[in-house]
């Protein structure tokens, strides 16, 4: 590959992160403190993920910490960062997505090509001064270490496309990044721990959360009481939020779904409705709630496009989503490739840090041909162990009951993207023997818009199979993001490296 | 379970359901056995080109000449949408070459019926506004059309249900049934055996595999191509829009990568661009060499496209045969075996006149067209070498 001369690092490098969330950055600080030479590759303008969501830096937030868990460990980190930028150990590009992960012949070096995901001006400093695009859209490495996080998973209702409707992670983003609220009186409604997160941090940036409705009960972890006990943590971050929306008023309705929404330019109220274990509505126990916002999302889910394209083994989870295979040592079942956090399974921020650390950890160990991280490891493993324990038992208990798609009326949209509505969906299997969400996809174009069915695959999965509760089913998307065409025309192969 | 039928199609891709379609019109009880789902190989991988343009005069040529017509009635007739555009095809030729050996072809074509209008450079942005300035000329063949593979497919199968043809779908041939005298005697899945004293190989790319379980050989073999699809765009490419070295790239016997330009508008939007050809057998990783050329030809042909982004892309396996012709009809190896398999890349467009013709052979009428060039069992002394 061709180096222009204000490129500051060696290509190729050490190690590619894909994804600067707690995982990814964590990863590239602890391989850059271990001598590494890093490219870390993120497709938000600044680092920090999803979880560390920055607001815009023309909205002069002075406490963006409130609106955060952990933001010391979170700057702590972006220091070590800035620091290891400037020493030139690692190139940090942010705002580019990777389309593609390449390996080149038989070396065992990898091509990631990007593209890029913000205008060039609206990227945050990445210490680098060259504006030339090839270095960019082409990052070449001898490892691989893949951090991309999770999207959020959406089950469709009657009305759940009105104006006011926003995803539960999506309401948190808009308020950490724009610190705008979704609405003034906001239903919080799903499954899942993100919702108490997404409630009280609605209710501490002023709206008022008169609900939170979780469609699971939390009975099950106090019948396992083991891995909480095993972390306090969690016990005190659910005490915490518990506490926090007690205090606010907030009041949580588990075992209760909406089934809803209502309203003709705006979201005015929902039907909530009691269900059982399989998440059955309960006939006659349905009820109106008013409100100017939803904020509804029912768990996360990893996204592994680019390790599925590589190859990378997937695992389903307890609570149906997919998620890659690793090792202890979080190597996957590719040569040369790592992963870190949620693409491991969703487990939360804590985690995703533990996990990030430890895997470069083990890359460093690699690159300096020792078998297995040092010592110092172990604590670190045990503690992700730990948290992974706890993390399969949140799945667990939050997993979509089977009966959902009963809330679901013919005309209800599946695809919001190519508006194909239930009624549709299910004239492709009972009719026409789909079984499938490719064939779902083919027969009635759901999944083939803008979003390549990130939305509403989850739902089509479960039409398909005639079970609300199949997994969600791991598509290849060998692009994993939409690319100009003349991009694609002018990437070259890099197969001299 | 035991059932007993006239005939067992295997495959519920477009030739099968074809097949299945007018073998039921033709009075016959069919079941239609997959071990995916409907469309769910590579007739869900296609453009769904009906094309004309593209074969020299023969016999491919016929079969295609008589597939339009039945496209054009099955789009009448099917209750149910399949996205049927009677678009018409543009061969663009870059230079005086090309140019001189279009014509040549185009001319040969006419001989044989084929509507084709020679377009000179200058009137070329009457009929295609965007293309780059620049061609040497290009033959209009208006008699080309598109479906959607799936769509059309599923409908087939639909029909052909409606009139009392059964389907069972995620359910493999584990094993072809074959009498002590060697004719065919029905299928086995994991689920029934279905008694039947015919059985149409209709498994596309997978054919192989189907005629080695009837004890037999064909030498079908996968040739790989990727489709690039944009985003939803108002209609700025209005005819199938592809470059005169296709025909030579379609014709090839090379196993290594080929690519050229195929740019198409369709009716929900998005453009789809084609093709690229390599025989690297089920390899399914992304070819970033197969698409950047895709999108440099694109480009090259529309430049209006270059800022426009490629939602996905994939791939598919066409199903090969060395003399680039389809296996239809009888196989003399196997009493009772039939083939309708090895379209290659023109499996949509031919589907209907294989499904008319091997109709025709199991009710002993009088085919349609001559089925001699189709033989299945014409690769005997290759395979007997290999």
């Amino acid at each position: 590959m061709p180096t222009s001369p204000a490129e500051p690092l060696r290509a190729p490098y050490d190690l590619a992160v894909v994804g600067a969330g707690p995982a990814g950055l964590a990863a590239a600080v602890t391989a850059a403190d271990a001598g590494l030479t890093v490219a870390l590759v993120d497709a938000e303008p600044r680092p920090g993920g999803q979880y560390y969501r920055h607001p815009a830096p023309g909205l002069g937030a002075r406490r963006p910490e409130a609106l955060h868990h952990g933001w010391a460990a979170f700057t702590a980190l972006e220091t070590r960062l800035r620091q290891h930028r400037h020493a030139g150990r690692i190139r940090h590009l942010p705002g580019r997505q990777v389309w593609t992960i390449q390996q080149c012949g038989h070396t065992g070096r990898w091509t990631l090509l990007t593209t890029a995901t913000v205008p060039p001006h609206d990227q945050a400093d990445s210490g680098d001064q060259n504006t030339d695009e090839a270095p960019r859209e082409s990052v070449p490495a001898h490892r691989l270490l893949l951090a991309t996080g999770t999207y959020e998973r959406q089950l469709p209702f009657p009305g759940w496309t009105l104006p006011g409707v926003v995803g539960a992670g999506g309401a948190q983003a808009m308020m950490k990044s724009g610190l705008v609220l979704p609405g003034r009186r906001v239903i919080v409604a799903g499954s899942g721990p993100l919702l108490l997160a997404a409630a009280a941090s609605l209710s501490a940036a002023g709206a008022r959360v008169p609900y939170v409705v979780e469609a699971s009960g939390y009975l099950p972890y106090a019948r396992r009481p083991g891995p909480l006990l095993r972390n306090p943590g969690k016990l005190t971050e659910g005490a915490r939020h518990a506490a926090a929306l007690a205090r606010r008023g907030v009041r949580l309705r588990t075992r209760t779904a909406v089934v809803q929404a209502h309203g003709t330019d705006r979201v005015t109220g929902v039907t909530v409705a009691r269900v059982d274990g399989d998440w059955r509505p309960r006939p006659g126990t349905e009820q109106h709630l008013s409100c100017d916002a939803l904020a509804v999302g029912h768990g996360l889910i990893p996204q592994l496009e680019l390790a599925v394209e590589l190859g990378c083994a997937t695992r389903t989870t307890p609570d149906g989503t997919p998620a890659l295979v690793v090792d202890s040592f979080l190597r996957t079942s590719v040569e040369g490739v790592w992963a870190a956090g949620e693409t491991n399974g969703v487990g939360g921020a804590q985690l995703a840090l533990c996990e990030g650390e430890l895997a470069a950890r083990a890359v460093a160990a690699a690159v300096h041909g020792e078998p297995a991280p040092a010592r110092t490891a172990a604590a670190l493993r045990t503690r992700a162990t730990r948290l992974r324990v706890f993390a399969d038992l949140m799945a667990q208990v939050h997993r979509p009951g089977s009966a959902w798609p009963q809330w679901l009326r013919g005309d209800t949209e599946i695809c919001r993207c190519e508006e194909v509505d239930a009624a549709s969906v299910r004239e492709a299997v009972d009719a026409f023997g789909a079984g499938d969400t490719r064939t779902v996809k083919l027969l009635t174009r759901a999944g083939m818009g803008w979003c390549q069915g990130r939305m509403c695959g989850p739902a089509v999965s479960c039409l398909a199979s005639a079970d609300g509760g199949a997994p969600v089913s791991v598509d290849r998307r060998p692009l994993s993001r939409p690319v100009p065409l003349a991009q694609l025309a002018r990437h070259r192969p890099q197969e001299h490296l | 379970m035991r059932q007993t039928v006239d005939a067992v199609v295997i495959g519920a891709g477009v030739v099968g359901a074809a097949c299945a379609y007018y073998a039921t019109r033709a009075g016959l009880a069919v079941a239609v056995v997959d071990r995916g789902s409907p469309a769910g190989g590579t007739t869900g991988a296609g453009e769904g080109n009906l094309l004309v343009s593209d074969k020299p005069p023969g016999p491919e040529l016929d079969l295609a000449q008589l597939s339009a017509g039945l496209w054009r009635d099955l789009a009448a007739r099917l209750p149910e949408g399949i996205e049927y555009e009677a678009k018409g095809g543009v061969v663009v030729a870059a230079d005086d070459a090309e140019w001189s050996a279009l014509r040549r072809m185009a001319a040969g074509q006419a001989a044989a019926g084929v509507v084709a209008r020679e377009v000179p450079a200058d009137r070329l942005p009457d009929l295609e506004p965007h293309l780059a300035p620049g061609l040497a000329g290009a033959v209009h063949y208006p008699q080309d059309a598109q479906v959607q593979p799936a769509l059309a497919a599923s409908r087939l199968l639909h029909a052909a249900r409606t009139s009392g043809a059964a389907l069972h779908v995620r359910e493999a041939v584990t094993e072809v049934l074959v009498t002590p005298a060697g004719r065919i005697d029905g299928v086995r899945t994991p689920h029934r055996e279905l008694k039947a004293p015919v059985v149409v190989n209709a498994a596309g790319t997978w054919s192989a595999q189907i005629a080695a379980l009837a004890g037999t050989a064909l030498p079908v073999m996968p040739r790989k191509g990727f489709v690039l699809v944009t985003e939803p765009l108002p209609r700025v490419v209005r005819h199938k829009v592809y470059a005169a070295a296709y025909v030579a790239d379609v014709a090839s016997d090379s196993a290594s990568l080929q690519t050229s330009p195929v740019v198409e508008g369709t009716p929900a939007g998005p453009v789809l661009i084609g093709s690229s050809r390599e025989r690297t057998g089920f390899d399914s990783t992304l070819s970033t060499e197969a698409v950047r050329r895709m999108a440099d030809s694109a480009v090259t042909l529309f430049p209006v496209l270059a800022q426009v982004s490629v939602l996905r892309a994939y791939h598919g396996f066409r199903p090969y045969l060395p003399d680039h012709l389809p296996a239809i009809g009888a196989d003399s190896r196997v009493p009772g075996l039939h083939h309708a398999c090895g379209h290659e890349g023109a499996g949509i467009g031919l589907a209907p006149a294989t499904g008319l013709l091997l109709a025709q052979a199991l009710t002993g009428q009088e085919p349609s067209l001559d089925l001699a060039p189709f033989r299945p069992d014409r690769f005997e002394p290759e395979v007997q070498h290999a």
